[in-house]
């Protein structure tokens, strides 16, 4: 598992893709959390609202910043880089290179989960690091006093990011896995995510109480509900408590073991072509 | 010849060979791909597998290898099934052409397989320059032009020092000079003591270097024998003055079953070690003879023959 582990982490290191998803993920945090509000409060637009604005762009509001795009358009980064991974062993045919080297399926499964862990990991600890910057830069700039959050609050803000970016990856892999490929993976992984949870939450919920109900179950409304306990805004697409960010925690990861686990058996379990 | 009956494949009599499959089977639906196949490649042979296009061969090649699960019947490489640890360690394989990642190098792809394996970094450039990639190593696999991609692949093949080579048209894209250099390889890595099983559409290719040779036809096994007792030997061809003379005389003595016309001379079913009883017993009979040969069948004969010339169901 070890060697396939080292193997998958040349391939995603040295895969453009990669690092354009990252620039991508870092581009629409800064934009859509700090940079867009930021320039709204310095002209003037936000009305009454623009002390609370800027408020929230402090450091101490770091944690609910850094996550807050997750449950949605940055989970989004993270079920293509997933999908990328897995679906494009079947696009290329490398499958059979891979396999024909003599590990199982198992080991070349799990070091492609590692190093989706490990990649996962790193998209979070960068949009940590990119908001810790651009939030001390605004307080500087703005005369505002510094405070971090907590240790403890940052570890476990990290933690639930990594976990809600890891339930899209497993989501990513679980249709790489079934669908044997790249672009059906990826187009029908985005419309869940962009489009069925928004009408979900915003059309049907509202009118239907089964369908409010039934989001209590559903990743998203859990990986937001999750920002949400963080502090993340709920204006920000997908954030709302609709449970605790214990329960999302627990309900994210069963999503998680049962998405990959699912995945590992049927790519045990069929022909490679 | 092939047998009919599936035998089983009994652990512990003798040295495991290299490859033996016992009732190997495989169905798509309704389709059967493979049919009851046994198969055994013995060690150090080049065993050519034939077969038309969809008779079978890439879906057992996979069974060998684990990358398809059989519907029935068994499959061991050195004695070991497919899936169980170490299984293919010392097996190298070209499946269905190369299939490699297009961002990576071709020594970073190599470099991939050498982390999967442990295989020493320092046998990258080994095999490079066996299949004579070294200088285009470094070089994008996207750029690759087909030929190349194809000695990447077998690179990738020969990556483990393998001890068994499965090789799927292995020649596919290389220019004549790469086919001789790549049949030069395998007549090497065959006399260093390497088995390799090799399939192939290029009977000429399989004519030069097996030792042995397989033909699936349907998902069967129709034939396997060395590539000369397959040929065999057909006859006699007569080129005789006059021909309806001639023809008279050979059916009198052979029967008219074993005669036949054929271009302007005579075919005759019969063993050639007969020709100078035949030849005294035309001249004799007032015929002149032109021409008096062995008629050997070339393997391309064979193969149409035992395939009926035309593709099965699945590959």
């Amino acid at each position: 598992m070890w060697a396939s582990w080292q193997a998958e982490a040349i391939k995603m290191v040295r895969r453009p893709g990669t690092w354009l998803l990252l620039t991508v993920a870092v581009v629409l945090s800064l934009v859509f959390t700090y940079l867009a509000p930021y320039a709204a409060y310095a002209d003037g637009s936000g009305g009454v609202l623009s002390d609370r604005a800027l408020d929230a762009l402090l450091p101490d509001r770091l944690v609910g910043n850094s996550i807050g795009g997750l449950p949605v358009f940055i989970g989004a980064i993270a079920l293509i880089l997933a999908v990328l991974t897995v679906g494009a062993e079947y696009a290329w045919g490398t499958w059979k290179t891979l396999l024909t080297q003599g590990p199982s399926r198992l080991a070349v499964y799990l070091g492609k989960l590692l190093v989706l862990a490990a990649a996962t990991l790193v998209l979070v600890l960068t949009l940590f690091a990119v908001g810790a910057l651009a939030s001390l830069l605004i307080a500087v700039a703005e005369s505002q006093p510094v405070h971090w959050p907590a240790v403890g609050d940052l570890a476990l803000g990290i933690g639930s990011g990594w976990l809600i970016s890891m339930v899209w990856a497993g989501f990513g892999v679980l249709l790489a896995v079934l669908l044997r490929g790249v672009a059906l993976p990826i187009g029908l992984g985005l419309v869940w995510l962009l489009a069925v949870q928004n009408l979900l939450a915003a059309v049907a919920a509202p009118i239907l109480d089964w369908v409010a109900e039934l989001q209590k179950g559903l990743p998203g409304p859990n990986a937001g509900a999750l920002a949400a306990a963080f502090g993340a805004g709920s204006d920000t697409p997908g954030v709302a408590a609709v449970v605790g960010g214990g329960q999302a925690a627990v309900v994210l990861a069963g999503y998680l073991l049962g998405f990959v686990l699912l995945a590992g058996a049927y790519l045990h379990r069929r022909d490679i072509l | 010849m092939t047998e009919t009956l599936s035998r089983p494949i009994v652990p512990g009599a003798g040295p495991p060979h290299p490859v033996e499959t016992s009732g190997l089977t495989k169905r798509y639906g309704d389709l059967v791909a493979v049919d009851s196949l046994d198969l055994t490649v013995r060690t150090g042979e080049v065993y050519g597998f034939l077969g038309p296009n969809g008779a079978g061969k890439t879906s057992t090649l996979r069974m060998l290898l684990g990358l398809v699960r059989p519907s029935a019947g068994a499959v061991r490489l050195f004695g070991r099934p497919p899936g169980a640890p170490g299984q293919l360690d010392r097996v190298g394989a070209l499946i269905e052409g190369p299939a490699c990642y297009p961002y990576l190098s071709g020594w970073d792809n190599l470099r991939v397989l050498a982390r999967l394996t442990g295989t020493p970094p320092i046998r990258i450039r080994t095999v490079l320059e066996m299949v004579d990639l070294a200088d285009r190593a470094g070089d994008r696999y996207a750029s690759y032009s087909l030929g190349m991609k194809q000695r990447l692949g077998v690179a990738a093949a020969l990556l483990k020092d393998p001890r068994l080579l499965i090789l799927d048209e292995p020649t596919n894209g290389l220019d004549p000079a790469g086919m001789a250099d790549m049949r030069a390889l395998i007549r090497r890595l065959a006399a260093a003591g390497c088995t390799v099983l090799l399939s192939s559409h290029l009977l000429g290719e399989v004519q030069q270097i097996c030792d042995r040779v397989g033909v699936v036809s349907r998902g069967r096994l129709v034939a396997e024998s060395t590539v000369a007792e397959l040929r065999g030997t057909a006859g006699v061809r007569v080129l005789a003055e006059p021909l309806d003379g001639a023809e008279e005389r050979v059916r009198a003595l052979l029967g008219p079953d074993r005669v036949r016309v054929v271009d302007g001379g005579l075919d005759l079913s019969v063993d050639p070690d007969r020709a100078a009883w035949l030849n005294t017993e035309l001249v004799g009979a007032g015929v002149a003879v032109r021409e008096l040969r062995p008629l050997e069948r070339d393997l391309e004969q064979v193969f149409f023959e035992l395939t009926g010339g035309g593709a099965g169901h699945v590959g």
